[in-house]
């Protein structure tokens, strides 16, 4: 099927087609602007829920009874896997089907299992696009689970409305709590495994963190264009106050008081105009990282290859540093003038 | 981007040894393959589900049970009725000599008994994909 038709039919519910775009945007076809130009005008309906957390926390159990309870309210979900590719290799093993056995046969859920291919920050390279498309084609919810993720693969915030960081116990003191990074990005907590022992520690170190910085989360988001509430009273509706809660994604415990913190802060976002300010900044992201991509490739593309060379052999031999020599072609300085 | 050829590990059926799957799984990662597995005791329509969801190039079979005469045609039809009719299928387990015509005649590609090296595997389908459909 030629791109055109997939586009066609997948906006129309078919799932081959869907499925078969998803694997273009995956190997990065030639086609991909044009087919997002045509993606796009149908996105803005889904709510994007980034569940991120270190390895072992229970993310995918996690993303699996969030899924059944989304469907007990009759909203159909994506889930979008994401594993780390081998940097060796090149191959990956997805295994967050495993835990998701239950879905199957849910003709309301989709589900997508994604190697990272190189792309670090904690999400795959044809993320952003194959979130759009899900969203596009109609799903209501679409669910992002992250590579097990460390403490500087931030990257979900900006492409989810709503971002859950999952935690469980026995994993870090206090000190691991205070470290920037992952812990800044979450909108909502979740402490899964809370049937273990340490579970209110956790609690706690993460709860004392939280009343000491909750001013300070939500940095990630420059500049989010909202107009100063005047009423003193409504002021307390623009800061969101990260809510920390215990789960046990086993048997599903807590899930209900979860998602009803992600409407709350889906409601929240909307009200104070966040939720169009978020996707408008990921438009931006998208457009930066695609020019510099395509820049840098129209670029490479415009040398000869005894241009690279001789480029290569500049840095090689210790002729220029790296980051002078990148000035230097910035500027236009010709680098074919050495042999 | 170079295409990476996408794999389906799949255990239909009752029988609760994956090690097989396993090893399978991680050669093909490490031939630099994007392999899902997606656990034991599924159901032949759980397994065409994936693979569509999935958009593999490859689904493998593995089954030790003996049940492989019902499941794997089974797989077969649903695939080729979700319009997945060019993903090339495998078998591997333990499969009497006889039955190997049989299960290829309906549309297995190979089928692997024990001690197939693993890179007869990776090479089966490197090669089998390498070729213009």
């Amino acid at each position: 099927m030629q791109p055109q038709e997939l586009i066609y039919k997948a906006l129309a519910g078919d799932r081959l087609a869907l499925t078969r775009l998803l694997s273009l945007f995956e190997n990065q076809t030639d086609d991909l602007a044009e087919i997002m130009e045509q993606i796009h005008p149908h996105t803005g309906k889904a709510h994007r829920i980034g569940i991120t957390g270190a390895p072992g926390t229970g993310k995918s159990t996690l993303t699996t009874c969030l899924t059944s309870a989304f469907r007990k309210q009759d909203k159909t979900v994506a889930i979008l896997a994401i594993d780390p590719s081998s940097p060796f290799s090149g191959g990956a093993l997805l295994g967050d089907r495993i835990r998701m056995r239950e879905l199957a046969g849910d003709s309301g859920v989709f589900i997508r299992s994604m190697a990272t291919r190189g792309h670090t920050g904690g999400i795959a390279s044809a993320a952003y696009q194959a979130i759009a498309l899900f969203d596009a084609v109609g799903f209501d919810i679409v669910l992002i689970e992250t590579v097990g993720a460390g403490q500087a693969e931030v990257e979900i915030a900006s492409m989810a409305h709503t971002t859950i960081v999952v935690e469980a116990p026995g994993l870090g003191d206090e000190i691991q709590a205070n470290k920037a990074g992952i812990l800044e990005i979450a909108d909502i907590f979740v402490i899964n495994k809370a049937d273990l022992p340490g579970a209110i520690q956790t609690e706690n170190a993460l709860r004392s963190v939280f009343d000491v910085n909750h001013n300070t989360v939500h940095k990630h988001l420059r500049d989010i264009d909202i107009s100063e509430p005047k009423d003193e009273s409504s002021s307390h509706k623009v800061q969101w106050h990260c809510q920390i809660l215990k789960t046990v994604a086993r048997t599903c415990e807590g899930i209900d008081d979860l998602v009803t913190a992600i409407h709350e802060h889906a409601s929240h976002l909307i009200e104070t105009d966040q939720w169009y300010a978020k996707m408008a900044l990921q438009f931006e992201y998208q457009f930066e990282s695609h020019l510099s991509k395509a820049l840098f490739a129209s670029w490479k593309a415009s040398l000869t290859p005894e241009d690279l060379d001789n480029l290569h052999k500049q840095l090689h031999c210790r002729m220029h540093a790296p980051e002078f020599l990148a000035k230097k072609v910035l500027n236009g300085v010709s680098i074919s003038q050495k042999k | 981007m170079e295409k990476k050829i996408r794999v389906l590990i799949a255990k239909p059926g009752l029988d609760g040894h994956d090690r097989g799957a396993k090893v399978i799984a991680r050669a093909l990662r490490d031939a630099g393959m994007e392999v899902i597995y997606t656990g034991l005791r599924q159901t032949a329509e759980m397994i065409a589900e994936a693979a569509l969801q999935e958009d593999v190039d490859v689904v493998g079979l593995s089954i030790l049970s003996g049940a492989h005469m019902t499941l794997v045609p089974k797989v077969l039809d649903l695939l080729n009725a979700n319009g997945q009719d060019n993903v090339l299928v495998l078998v591997g387990g333990i499969i009497p000599e006889a039955d190997i015509p049989l299960l290829k005649e309906k549309g297995v590609f190979e089928v692997f008994g024990p001690g197939a090296f693993t890179t007869e595997v990776v090479n089966t389908i490197q090669q089998a994909l390498a070729q213009p459909a």
